[in-house]
């Protein structure tokens, strides 16, 4: 058959053929073999880095911050736990859709997340974009997990202030580290939505009550779902603060004060301890540890009662006559005056063309400098202070704290203002006029200081001339180690001022008193000096009192320590637009010390409440 | 009869190395497979032992294309491509649809998937109609049998399948240069031209942007990534590198155990093997395959005659053409086409199809010493 054998020539043909299929073979494989050695040998080790990326995410796990208490142990500020919503960038595919899905699912504000995924940072880090979620957003959203690769729900402590407004301007409060802190060398530990203290003790004592942050590296599968833990390095809680306040008196300041503005600070003359701080309007720092919106924050910042105001350590107020303390020990050592020394007063000192007019139109007669102070006589005092010259009265000012800064562990206190000559031709470039040091004699004019400064003046006075830093912090618990470690009072200066002057200065405010301008802060339980102050702050006063407008109203100061024989607390009272010192501020000053000295009496000493008591029935509890 | 007599005889030596080695491609397949999916849940058998019943199917079809004469089966041939063309039919119109494609006619639980069948009855097709046909001029050795593939490959296409479609036109394209061609220098040329056609396309593919291979992806077979973006092929290829060269131990391929890596238990498969195994295990299966292959070339060789040499010839070409395509693909130098790794991925059409391809072999070289016929 033809067709038969050209098939078998056909055939034998074929078959020399497949050796260049055999030929064609190991080429090919000898390619494949080449290119999967360039996989796996050559670029093995960045493939299997690829890998490991792939499935390892890193999950940051947020410290606990410290535990703040009261001076007794009174707890004022713990942790509770909290569900925070965390994103992890590299495993969404879209950020729209994701964006978009989150506002549904929550109700989130896209614009917010949007900027929040912007943040620079380590990109393997996942951002967080919400806390304190709700049980039920946190729960819709466990619930969406497969729909929302690399989002994930973190429980977290967040910070809570169980007195509410309670001591808000000395705890403050907290909040995310923002942008601009984020570039500052003290927060480069630190990372998009680390919380940090933003104000009051938690601002100034961060670094101690931060903690350290842990990190916890997890295996993903690939739509960033946890399958397994590979390692967790554990956070450290940060350190507990024990603060010099005293909650029970702090209550009665604050409850004192009510809805009026104004401070009232107390303080331990013999260490500086800060016993009570009150200022009102308050914040509830609840609230401001919160994310603010923009339209939130605006309307807490143009409050009317500026309640962010910590009026106690900011608050810029003429001293009025609780400046004449500080002026009758200028007086006497600086020789203007003698003890005995009198200045005949009729009502009104004549200066030039102008009278200045003593608040007692009658006038007090001759007065010597204790009747000056017990009847806080203007006229007096202008006389002195003429003579004295306001360089000298600024120099003595400036050794008794005024225009200075106290050094209490607070963020941005205000110093106040002392003028002399050298100051207003710096400040206003205008030569210092004789007419100014009249004012400035009695506490008025450019002369301004923080009721936390007059705390500290009148507590100088009672201790005999030694100034205590004030301070809110006496101990510090180390969490990783467990050492309490009490922080000494810190000696800031002494006086130089002779013993008999303080001496007399603190006789005669004990009279002011027993029988002068402060007779409302009289107690039956215990001895009290004090000096009473009314501040102007319009210069047109007419009629009587309570016709003028409240907002233009002196302020009321009283100044106070107690007990007169060897005192042991230092009060300064100030109540805004409440008029005069002796009626508005010496009761509320009394109260405070009724209330000290009763809770001496009961538990055996405010000022050394027990650390240790309180640490054994705190241990319990953690 | 012959035939009969033939049959009875034991295995010797060489059946039993090619056996050998096609079980051995199957375990490495099946135990790639469970260690992807072994802690997949789902209702039914797990895929490994779903895997293994087809292995079992597939080893009645193997015997079933082992011991019918081949010259019986391929008188079989247009019947069996009129069939298979009236599958592909069905399958366009009332198939079940998956990933975008229309491949699969449900059979109760099991989807029956006709175009891997085609290629064999391609094989056949051809094979009978070059045994037979008088070829004399272009007519009959090129154009006629480029008539008789075209509905398969059409039908093929339109699901779309663009790898059983490729497959078919390399089948078609071996048979053509193996007797279709009478100059030897255009059979090389061509021959090596089909071997390193996934190189050159590397490089034409390389060449081009991504807008562009997506734009042309998305013209020959717009839905196999629908994410774009080469995710497939990267994490393929990261799977494969992190392999280095002795592995990371069996279920220890974080790629596929992570679901990293997409459909790891079947068109990946030799990614997950490579992750767990490295280069070395790599090598091994590599030669696995040469081995076989070169077995295959040993039974075409000695083909009595020329409808079992050109029957050998398309069933080496069709598995060679998947297994460098499919291993070209994972690695990163072609781009993803949906074609499975031969005896190793999981599914039953192909493999069932591959054994049957395997067992007619076998078939070609039992008969080789019948002398006439």
């Amino acid at each position: 058959m033809a067709t038969s054998r050209l098939h078998d020539s056909e055939l034998s043909e074929l078959q020399r053929r497949l050796v260049v299929l055999r030929v064609g073979l190991l080429l090919v494989v000898a390619l494949l073999a080449l290119r999967l050695w360039h996989l796996q040998i050559r670029e093995g080790p960045y493939y299997r880095d690829l890998s490991e990326n792939n499935r390892t995410r890193s999950v940051i796990l947020e410290p606990a911050r410290g535990l703040i208490y009261d001076r007794n142990g009174v707890l004022l500020a713990n942790n509770v736990p909290s569900f925070s919503l965390y994103v992890s960038l590299e495993d969404v595919k879209d950020r729209e859709v994701l964006i978009e899905q989150l506002s549904e699912l929550i109700g989130i504000d896209a614009e917010l997340v949007r900027k929040k995924l912007a943040v620079r940072g380590a990109k393997q880090l996942p951002r967080k974009i919400k806390d304190r979620l709700t049980l039920k957003e946190a729960t819709l959203i466990e619930a969406h997990r497969l729909d929302l690769p690399g989002v994930m729900v973190q429980v977290e402590s967040r910070r809570n202030y169980l007195g509410g407004v309670a001591a808000s301007h000395v705890l403050g409060y907290v909040g995310e580290v923002s942008a601009e802190q984020l570039d500052k060398p003290e927060f480069a530990e630190l990372h998009q939505g680390s919380i940090v203290g933003q104000y009051g003790v938690e601002k100034f004592f961060d670094q101690n009550v931060r903690g350290m942050a842990g990190q916890k590296n997890i295996e993903v599968d690939a739509l960033g779902h946890e399958k397994r833990t590979v390692l967790v390095d554990q956070p450290h809680a940060g350190d507990d603060l024990y603060l010099t306040i005293d909650a029970r008196l702090q209550k009665v300041a604050e409850d004192l004060l009510g809805q009026e503005s104004g401070a009232i600070v107390a303080l331990d003359p013999t260490k500086g301890d800060i016993l009570a701080m009150a200022s009102r309007p308050a914040f509830d720092p609840n609230v401001l540890s919160r994310e603010l919106t923009p339209k939130q924050w605006v309307e807490i910042v143009q409050d009317e009662g500026r309640p962010l105001n910590n009026r106690a350590s900011q608050g810029q107020y003429p001293p009025g006559s609780t400046f004449k303390v500080m002026m009758a020990a200028a007086a006497l050592e600086s020789k203007t005056v003698t003890p005995a020394s009198t200045v005949f007063c009729n009502g009104g000192y004549q200066f030039g063309r102008r009278i200045y007019h003593d608040w007692k139109a009658t006038g007090h007669g001759s007065v010597d400098l204790r009747k000056a102070l017990i009847h806080s006589c203007d006229v007096y005092f202008y006389t002195v202070g003429q003579r004295m010259g306001i360089d000298t009265m600024a120099s003595f000012a400036h050794q008794f704290g005024l225009g200075e800064e106290t050094g209490v562990e607070l963020p941005s206190e205000r110093i106040g203002i002392v003028p002399s000559t050298e100051w207003k031709q710096k400040v206003k470039r205008e030569p210092w006029l004789p007419g100014e040091t009249i004012s400035a004699a009695i506490g008025q004019g450019y002369v301004t200081v923080t009721p936390l400064q007059m705390a500290s003046l009148i507590g100088t006075v009672a201790n005999d001339g030694v100034t205590y830093r004030p301070r809110l912090v006496r101990a510090i618990m180390d969490r990783t180690t467990g050492q309490l470690q009490e922080l000494p009072p810190v000696p800031k200066a002494k006086l130089n001022v002779k013993p008999e002057t303080l001496k007399l200065i603190r006789e005669a405010l004990a009279g002011v008193v027993t029988e002068g301008t402060g007779g409302r802060a009289k107690s039956s339980l215990v001895t009290i000096g004090g000096k009473t102050g009314t501040a102007q702050t319009a210069a047109l006063r007419t009629g009587p009192e309570k016709d003028i407008p409240k907002k233009l109203r002196d302020h009321a100061w009283f100044v106070a320590f107690a007990p007169v024989e060897n005192p042991k607390i230092a009060v300064a009272v100030l109540a805004e637009h409440m008029g005069h010192g002796g009626s508005a501020a010496a009761p509320l000053a009394k109260e405070v010390i009724e209330t000290f000295v009763k809770v001496t009496a009961k538990s055996g000493g405010a000022a050394d409440g027990s650390l240790g008591q309180s640490q054994a029935a705190h241990a319990g509890a953690r | 009869m012959i035939d009969r007599m033939m049959d009875r005889r034991g295995l010797d030596n060489f059946d039993l190395r090619f056996l050998g080695l096609i079980f051995a491609i199957l375990g490495l397949g099946v135990l790639s497979i469970y260690s992807v999916t072994h802690d997949q849940g789902g209702p039914g058998l797990p895929f490994f032992a779903k895997q293994m019943v087809w292995i079992l199917l597939g080893a009645v079809a193997f015997l079933v294309m082992l011991i019918w004469d081949y010259h019986r089966i391929a008188r079989l041939a247009y019947p069996a491509y009129a069939i298979i063309l009236i599958l592909l039919a069905v399958v366009l119109f009332e198939g079940k649809t998956s990933r975008g494609a229309q491949r699969w006619i449900p059979i109760g639980p099991f989807a029956f998937q006709p175009s891997e069948f085609a290629k064999l009855v391609l094989i056949l097709v051809m094979a009978h109609y070059y045994s037979k046909a008088p070829r004399v001029g272009w007519l009959q050795r090129v154009v006629i049998p480029g008539v008789l593939m075209l509905p398969g490959l059409l039908l093929i296409l339109k699901q779309p399948d663009l790898g059983s479609g490729l497959s078919f036109m390399a089948v078609y394209a071996a048979m053509l240069l193996m007797v279709g061609m009478r100059s030897q220098a255009l059979g090389v040329i061509l021959l090596f031209s089909l071997m390193l056609f996934p190189f050159a396309w590397e490089v034409m593919w390389g060449s081009l942007h991504d807008y562009q291979r997506q734009r042309i992806m998305a013209f020959v077979d717009p839905n196999y990534d629908p994410g774009g973006k080469g995710y497939h092929a990267l994490q393929s290829r990261i799977a494969i590198g992190a392999g280095e060269l002795t592995g990371k131990g069996l279920y220890g391929g974080t790629q596929s155990q992570l679901k990293f890596l997409p459909e790891g238990h079947t068109d990946f498969v030799f990614s997950v093997f490579a992750e767990e195994w490295g280069f070395l295990g790599v090598l091994i299966l590599l030669l696995l395959f040469v081995a076989l292959i070169w077995l295959s070339l040993e039974i075409a060789t000695r083909a009595k005659d020329e409808l079992g040499a050109l029957l050998a010839v398309g069933v080496i070409s069709m598995l060679c053409f998947c297994v460098v395509v499919n291993i070209g693909m994972t690695a990163g130098m072609f781009p993803i086409v949906g074609i499975p790794l031969p005896l190793m991925s999981y599914g039953g059409s192909a493999t069932i199809m591959t054994m049957a391809s395997l067992g007619l072999l076998l078939n070609v070289k039992r008969r080789r010493l019948s002398l006439f016929y």
